[in-house]
């Protein structure tokens, strides 16, 4: 496949300032949107895609998405190559107007290198540094914001909302500790009951020490091919069939909802896209930095119905060979790893494991040929990015 | 906030100095004479938080500052229980005007914080930054 005649550029716009002193690189990034929306006749809600680079306050994209409210983007690219970033971009995003993974896509830059003499304006005085820093920073990282207590806030509205309880939370972590036995490299290899979970310390609200992943050292890496190359290679074919992605933020605070992720967005797109349901999945990786997140993203996948997640990972349903969708079979970053504080590429490398039959035998799930790997990476808290991924075996 | 007396278990971690943008700037020189602002958007009419020079609803640039009594209720909150400098308590109000404001509760007992309870808002001192936006149940 190739872009060529696939994608259009239909509004442009170049902000008029050459010294800005009086409005922030958020507002620039703002105002020059604007400004190229209403030269192509679209508004803000039309936007699906959005790409930025380092120039971007904040966590990717994810800062500004939320900053301009930007609710109906479902593809996000914040490559960094520089200068060249934004030519780059319009190549990304033709590839993803190409595969029909957005139609309308928004590419911003702004910065204002000149206000460095300005020190006291946010990280604008530090020399070298090409942004005024995240924009909710002095409404929000004041306050003690960790993951944990961000969960935890989650955790807390979805007990209040559907009655989830924390021995249903537990139940999370004692599907990973059964997984993480016979896991050599897990960092945690003790089978836990949820009674063990409940008794280990509060450490946010309602979070307890063994509802939380571990911290660890590590890495990953995976290789993509062509199918020419894959058929060429002498290793089990796994086929990607559907991706989705998705960032969520309180975008002003309107109708906030800590009970549900990006998946609830990222789900339905990488599910369509695969002509395949939740039900049809073998084995599920899910992104477990609490045992709320794997509840939460269950739930806005589709597992089961929103606020009947407590129910579904209850009794063991997620240990392998025991319940009926097993997941996190190396056990995850509840047991296993959680390199660098980033789970997503090794829920990716266990689902290959799946689905080249290559799991520890005592987890692997017999005839596993359809799998997903899911994640969020942010918080759930404030804003995030999710991401789903189907895989199939061939 | 000092007072361990009445309020045993009180945030006593300390607040760091707010990064003041020049788009915040009125936001913190109207909370250093504690005056509570948001942002309403002359497009929209709703109101949003955190304050943007444009609105994240609409997308106008006609938003306005608007002074706020800053009352509301608990959206959600947790303890943090395992800090160096004791617990503390981080939530979202949502206030009477419509958005979400996340924050500290201070001044009350933690294990009395509820979803749905009424809060107002007070400033917090910090160090050598403008004093913050934080609650304590009415």
């Amino acid at each position: 496949m190739s872009i060529k005649g696939k994608a259009y550029i239909m509004g442009a716009y170049e902000h008029p300032l050459r010294d800005a002193p009086d409005i922030s690189t958020p507002q620039i990034h703002a105002e020059s949107a604007k400004g190229a929306l209403a030269d192509a006749g679209l508004t803000k809600d039309d936007i699906d895609g959005y790409f930025c680079a380092g120039d971007a306050p904040g966590f990717g994209g994810m800062s500004m998405i939320d900053y301009m409210g930007l609710r109906n983007v479902r593809h996000m690219d914040s490559t960094e190559t520089g200068g060249s970033s934004y030519i780059l971009h319009v190549g990304h995003a033709a590839q993803a107007i190409a595969e029909g993974k957005c139609k309308v896509a928004l590419i911003t830059l702004a910065g204002r290198p000149r206000q460095q003499k300005f020190g006291g304006f946010g990280g604008g005085g530090r020399p070298g540094q090409l942004t005024d820093g995240p924009p909710e920073a002095g409404f929000e990282n004041i306050y003690g914001g960790t993951t944990h207590n961000t969960y935890g806030m989650c955790a807390m509205r979805h007990m209040y909302e559907y009655g989830t309880t924390s021995e249903q939370l537990a139940w999370i972590k004692v599907a990973a500790s059964h997984h993480a036995q016979w896991n050599e490299h897990a960092m945690l290899r003790d089978v836990v009951t949820v009674e063990d979970v409940l008794n280990s310390p509060m450490i946010s609200d309602p979070l307890h020490r063994l509802d939380c992943c571990v911290v660890s050292d590590g890495g990953g890496a995976l290789i993509v091919t062509s199918p020419e190359i894959a058929k060429s290679l002498n290793r089990p074919k796994v086929k990607v069939i559907g991706a989705g992605e998705s960032p969520k933020g309180p975008m002003g605070g309107h109708d906030l909802d800590l009970t549900h992720s990006g998946a609830l967005w990222s789900g339905p797109i990488a599910f369509e896209e695969a002509g395949v349901k939740p039900s049809d999945m073998k084995y599920a990786s899910i992104y477990d930095s609490f045992t709320i997140t794997v509840l939460m993203q269950l739930e806005d996948l589709g597992f089961c119905e929103k606020g009947q997640g407590g129910k579904f990972v209850a009794d063991g349903n997620l240990i392998s060979g025991v319940g009926k969708l097993p997941f996190n079979t190396d056990g995850g970053g509840l047991c296993n790893n959680h390199p660098t504080n980033r789970g997503g590429i090794t829920k990716v490398i266990e689902a290959v494991r799946q689905l080249r039959g290559e799991a520890h035998p005592k987890v692997q799930v017999p005839n596993c040929d359809l799998a997903i790997a899911h994640g969020t990476g942010g918080s759930l808290g404030t804003r995030h990015g999710s991401a789903t991924l189907i895989m199939e075996r061939e | 906030m000092s007072d361990t007396k009445t309020a045993p278990e009180a945030q006593a971690r300390k607040i760091p100095a707010p990064p003041v943008t020049i788009e915040s700037k009125p936001f913190w020189d109207a909370a250093a004479e504690g005056r509570f602002l948001i942002k309403r958007c002359n497009g929209c009419g709703k109101a949003h938080w955190y304050p943007r020079g444009l609105c994240p609803i609409c997308f106008s640039d006609d938003t306005v500052w608007e002074e706020s009594p800053g009352e509301g209720v608990i959206y959600t909150y947790s303890v943090m229980r395992r800090s160096p400098t004791g617990p503390y308590a981080i939530g979202y109000v949502t206030l009477n005007e419509g958005p979400a404001v996340l924050t500290n509760f201070v001044d009350c007992d933690f294990d009395q914080l509820a979803i749905g309870q009424k809060v107002k808002v007070k400033f917090q001192e910090t160090e050598n930054g403008p004093p913050v936006p934080v609650f304590s149940p009415v």
